[in-house]
């Protein structure tokens, strides 16, 4: 099998996945196996994928050119194989929670759900391996496309609601400025190729160029920097799965991603550095960071007050992209991934919550740790990670964005980044610290242990031991970072 | 003297006004076809009048005329003057039939009856 | 031998199977003749189309008579693709029709409702073969008066003073057109199109001539629906029968826009109609209150035939924009987007043809729920929705790209700014049907299932073009290009 064909089936499996789940939808056993099938497949060609690339293989692939010059066509590097390999393993502990979690709490239009995960898995994977910014911005959108229904799986009038913040936000910033943004670039530059250093003429004016990066941190919602971050809460009204994957991982991981990618490719870090107009974005998303974590910090739904947290994480990466040191880029990298098996876990600990405990207040989920003991413990091992303190893998990511914004020259930023860490510990710490410690709330009856369904189980745990793992194995996922910015 | 000599012109300009003023002031459908009818004519004097040539003959051909008169433009006007009758009988047959269906020719009477649905 | 009477066999085989249908008593059988002359006309454009791409425009005189005296047909590049557009959807559109009139129109009128769509058919390949001025007038009034038919065949009897109001003021704009062409007669002694383009230039300073610009434009803007001459435009559409506002919508406007081009630009010409008029001071603000008054109209629009007939107006205001922008870039803009939203609208409007067969009514409470019983008729729908939005991977995405590019080239960024803004517009009417079909509650009583294959097969086959020529642009693109350049060559 050519390498490049490896490439061919990152996106054709999650589509075939789909087509079964849809032809397999009445028989609900055969069609969940035809999800862990595609998932477990799809993780292995891209572990394949990125063998061949760590042996040197190119891969290209060219699907069709719609128009003279742009191309769709599909490549590797090192910042799409970090978002891809992290997509495709969480796909499969995701199903492997969907299946217990929709089961559990007896769905509807299951066939529908898991289709749609795997089109939006597939656009993932698109994004992912984008050979120019004209293929990511069609599968970004197909993303967004994708994913509406499973933002709007319930069907309720407030999914509804719900579904139209979400979708209005992410098509009224890719329409009205990331597409502008494009456009624009095309104008200038002849190509949208993502090239080592940036495709811009040298003689492009400053100030438009930061214009013009500005169009793109704006225009990609799905990076939710301030004030285009409203569909994240607006999107929590989706079942927990979807949060957990697509809010935690695809969805606002293809965000930051394309946020990195269009600052390393698009512009070229040095250019930007060398931009003085990007400054007061330095300053936006240093708000965005701070302003998510407060607001975090007032919210009593659980799935509301993570929503936040992940306004703010989300913030890390686009300042490290921002900032555009060799450091803090690779930093920003190794984000995706920590923040990644982070969240998930705070998510799928959200879902069993709700299952097995039909709790969805944090005011109730005192001493919850007596009767959901592994859910509580890997929330406080996720917390950790998000909050950036050992032995979680947060921690490193941590610390190569603040040694980038000192690098930079932004001492400012490294308070920003402390406080912060502070802010995470205000809000996520006392969950599972009031769950273990403190008595039920008064009038509950005493139970005994209750925990979530067994494959929610499975899953919370593989995610929680992965941000651990993380922590003492982060030398492959360094690497792979390191070598954006130096390869 | 210049403006008595364009005297066909003022005659369109005064057909064109009338007929259009016809169809836009007017609410009972019959009255704006006839100022359709009014509009249209007034084409067509512009036309057959811009045919003629000073000192020009009708336009057979005949022994000793030297000048003759533009027959192209009847010929156009011919065609046009068709396809207002044909506009003009469509027009009156839609009118029958929106006084079978709504009982009435007048325009805000119909409007009225649209709007309460 | 055939090969060379190809142009007037264009016109001449729906025209004549026109009144043959008359005598066709049974609507079947009329429908038979209709499909037969259809498919004809359709190869005849196809030939054609290739004839002028390989050896240059074609050139046929009417009768044997010589131009500029006797009547040209002129088929050039932007001709041919015209043609094409309307041909193959005059033939796609009457399978459809089969059972959609059959179920809207009262069997007795089916013959005349098939000559009637014949004749429209052949008026509108008149109007874009001749090269002939009053030629074209005598066809547009053909096209025009068996639109008025067709429209005023529909169910309610709304459509009947929808086909009245459009009756008068389509034949105003006629009328205009009519005068702008005697202007030019009076001043130049001919009637061809070529014979004109040669001879205006040194008229142009004279007043009569600026006079015929004038109403020749806003003849033509009646006709093509610019705002704000566009208000016969929602009632006709909405009430005309299905299959009507199929043909209206992905044809009766583009030819419009065709007649606006060829004077504009053959007879014309840029450098007289751009430079010294400055018509795009008064084209381009049109085109932009257009594509934003309509949208937001739409947003508030019930009935969908008349949202989406709004979405028309909206859609004409950039292809308006296209050519206000008088570039190679912004024309090629412009003829692109003639062609593909008429496969988006055509795809459409088939789709809500198909609800209209199924549910009787095509109101937003009509729809509700009607997802899950009609999914592949709601799947058109959210294609074609996505497509009038620009999603990538269909043809409005490119439309929207060759404008903002276009725009972005001549260094009007706002104008760049608006065109996105407007598409933001077109998500929220598009998604409103969307969330009606898919996320509301059916009523209780529905025994709706899903449209017959062939209301559903040349639904799909629209869509499918949609996606298609969004992906493989070589031929609406290239094409378009092609025929941009020699328009603003001036010569046709």
């Amino acid at each position: 099998m050519t390498p490049s064909a490896l490439l061919w089936l990152t996106l054709l499996i999650p589509l075939a996945g789909a087509l079964a789940v849809v032809l397999l939808g009445r028989h609900p056993n055969a069609r969940e196996s035809a999800t862990l099938a595609a998932a477990t497949a799809l993780f292995v060609a891209v572990a394949a994928v990125y063998r061949a690339f760590d042996a040197g293989a190119v891969m290209t692939v060219s699907i069709a050119e719609p128009m003279p010059g742009l191309p769709l066509a599909l490549s590797v590097e090192p910042l799409g194989l970090l978002f891809a390999l992290v997509a495709s393993f969480l796909w499969i502990v995701t199903s492997i929670y969907a299946i217990g979690y929709m089961r559990a709490h007896h769905e509807e239009n299951q066939t529908r759900f898991y289709a749609a995960f795997a089109v939006s898995l597939a656009s993932a994977m698109g994004v992912a391996f984008a050979a120019n910014m004209f293929t990511l911005f069609i599968f970004y959108e197909a993303l967004t496309l994708a994913t509406y229904p499973l933002v709007t799986h319930a069907g309720t009038d407030e999914a509804r609601r719900g579904g139209r913040v979400y979708l209005g936000v992410l098509m009224g910033t890719s329409i009205g400025l990331l597409l502008l943004g494009i456009v624009w670039t095309w104008a200038v530059a002849g190509t949208l190729d993502f090239r080592a250093g940036g495709i811009l003429p040298a003689e492009l004016d400053p100030g438009l160029v930061a214009v013009l990066y500005a169009l793109y941190v704006f225009g990609i919602g799905k990076a939710a920097v301030m004030p285009f971050h409203r569909w994240l809460p607006a999107a929590m009204v989706a079942p927990t799965p979807v949060s957990a994957l697509l809010h935690a991982v695809a969805v606002v991981k293809a965000g930051v991603f394309t946020i990195l990618k269009v600052t390393v490719y698009l512009f070229g870090t040095e250019r930007l550095a060398a931009t003085p107009g990007i400054d007061w974005l330095l300053y936006v998303v240093a708000a965005t960071i701070l302003l998510g974590s407060l607001v975090a910090m007032t919210k009593d739904n659980l799935k509301a007050r993570l929503a936040y947290s992940t306004v703010s994480q989300l913030g890390y990466v686009v300042l490290g992209a921002v900032l555009a040191t060799k450091l803090a880029i690779a930093g920003a990298a190794v984000h995706i991934a920590m923040h990644a098996f982070g969240k998930i876990t705070l998510f799928f600990c959200a879902g069993a919550i709700l299952v097995a405990a039909h709790k969805t207040e944090i005011s109730q989920m005192r001493g919850l740790g007596r009767a959901m003991p592994i859910t509580m413990g890997a929330f406080l091992v996720a917390s950790l990670s998000i909050i950036g303190l050992p032995p979680a893998g947060g921690m490193w990511s941590k610390w190569m964005l603040a040694l980038g914004a000192l690098d930079a020259g932004h001492m400012a930023l490294v308070g920003v980044l402390m406080l912060s860490t502070l802010l995470n510990i205000a809000y996520l710490l006392p969950i599972p610290v009031r769950a273990f410690f403190s008595p039920p709330p008064a009038g509950s009856e005493p139970t005994g242990l209750r925990e979530a369904p067994a494959s929610c189980l499975a899953a919370i745990v593989i995610t929680a031991a992965g941000s651990v793992a993380l922590f003492f194995f982060v030398e492959p996922v360094r690497r792979l970072a390191l070598s954006i910015v130096n390869g | 003297m210049e403006l008595l000599g364009l005297f066909n012109y003022w005659i369109v300009v005064f057909l064109m006004m009338a007929g259009f003023y016809v169809v836009i002031a007017r609410g009972n459908m019959v009255k704006k076809v006839i100022g359709l009818n009014l509009f249209q004519t007034s084409v067509f004097i512009l036309y057959i009048t811009l045919g003629k040539v000073s000192g020009g003959a009708a336009p057979i051909i005949r022994e000793g005329v030297e000048v003759y008169s533009n027959p192209l433009p009847h010929v156009l006007i011919l065609t046009a003057i068709v396809v207002g009758v044909a506009t003009t009988a469509l027009a009156l047959a839609l009118v029958v039939r929106i006084k079978e269906a709504y009982g009435t020719i007048e325009e805000d009477e119909i409007h009225r009856q649209d709007e309460s649905l | 031998m055939i090969a060379d009477q190809l142009p007037i066999l264009q016109v001449v085989i729906p025209l004549l199977a026109a009144p043959l249908c008359l005598l066709a008593r049974d609507g079947r059988l009329a429908w038979a003749l209709s499909q037969a002359a259809a498919l004809a006309a359709l190869a005849v454009s196809v030939a054609l189309l290739l004839t002028v791409q390989a050896d240059g425009p074609i050139s046929y005189a009417i009768g044997g008579w010589a131009a500029p005296y006797g009547i040209e047909y002129r088929i050039d590049l932007l001709a041919a693709y015209v043609l094409l557009l309307i041909s193959f959807i005059g033939a796609v559109a009457l399978p459809y029709a089969a059972r959609s009139a059959a179920a809207e129109v009262d069997a007795p009128r089916l013959p005349f409702f098939y000559s009637a769509w014949l004749l429209c058919v052949a008026g509108l390949l008149g109007i874009t073969a001749t090269g002939d001025a009053f030629n074209l007038f005598v066809f547009l009034e053909i096209s025009s008066l068996s639109t008025y038919i067709l429209v005023g065949l529909g169910r309610d009897r709304r459509a009947l003073t929808a086909a009245y109001q459009y009756l008068i003021m389509g034949t105003i704009g006629a009328t205009f057109i009519l005068i702008g062409v005697g202007l030019l007669y009076m001043m130049t002694g001919t009637l061809n199109m070529a014979d004109l383009a040669e001879r205006l230039p040194a008229l142009t300073g004279t007043r009569t001539v600026r006079a015929a610009l004038a109403f020749l434009c806003v003849g033509i803007s009646l006709k093509l629906a610019l705002f704000p001459l566009h208000l016969w435009l929602p009632n006709a559409y909405a009430y005309a029968p299905s299959v009507v506002s199929v043909l209206l919508a992905a044809t009766a406007t583009k030819v419009a826009a065709y007649v606006l081009l060829r004077f504009v630009f053959t007879v014309f010409g840029a450098e007289f109609v751009f430079g010294a008029m400055r018509f795009d001071t008064v084209l381009l603000p049109l085109a932009l209150v257009a594509v934003f008054s309509a949208s937001a109209t739409a947003i508030f629009q019930d009935n969908v035939k008349r949202l989406f007939a709004y979405s028309s107006v909206a859609q004409i205001g950039y292809v308006v924009l296209g050519i206000s922008l008088a570039t190679p870039l912004g024309l090629t803009a412009a003829i692109l987007h003639l062609f593909n939203h008429a496969l988006m609208k055509g795809a459409l409007f088939m789709a809500l043809g198909c609800v209209a067969y199924r549910a009787g009514a095509v109101n937003l409470d009509a729809m509700a729920g009607l997802a899950k019983r009609m999914p592949w008729t709601f799947a058109a729908i959210v294609a074609g929705g996505l497509s009038l939005v620009g999603v990538p991977l269909t043809v409005g995405f490119i439309s929207k790209w060759y404008l903002v590019q276009a725009a972005l080239e001549d260094g009007m960024w706002w104008v760049a700014a608006l065109v996105l803004a407007g598409s933001l517009l077109a998500v929220i009417y598009v998604w409103r049907v969307v969330e009606a079909g898919y996320l509301r509650a059916p009523a209780a009583d529905t025994v709706v299932r899903e449209a017959p294959l062939s209301l559903i097969a040349p639904t799909w086959i629209l869509v499918a073009a949609n996606v298609y020529f969004g992906v493989n642009t070589d031929l609406t693109a290239g094409l378009a290009g092609r025929a941009a350049a020699l328009l603003m060559g001036g010569v046709p």
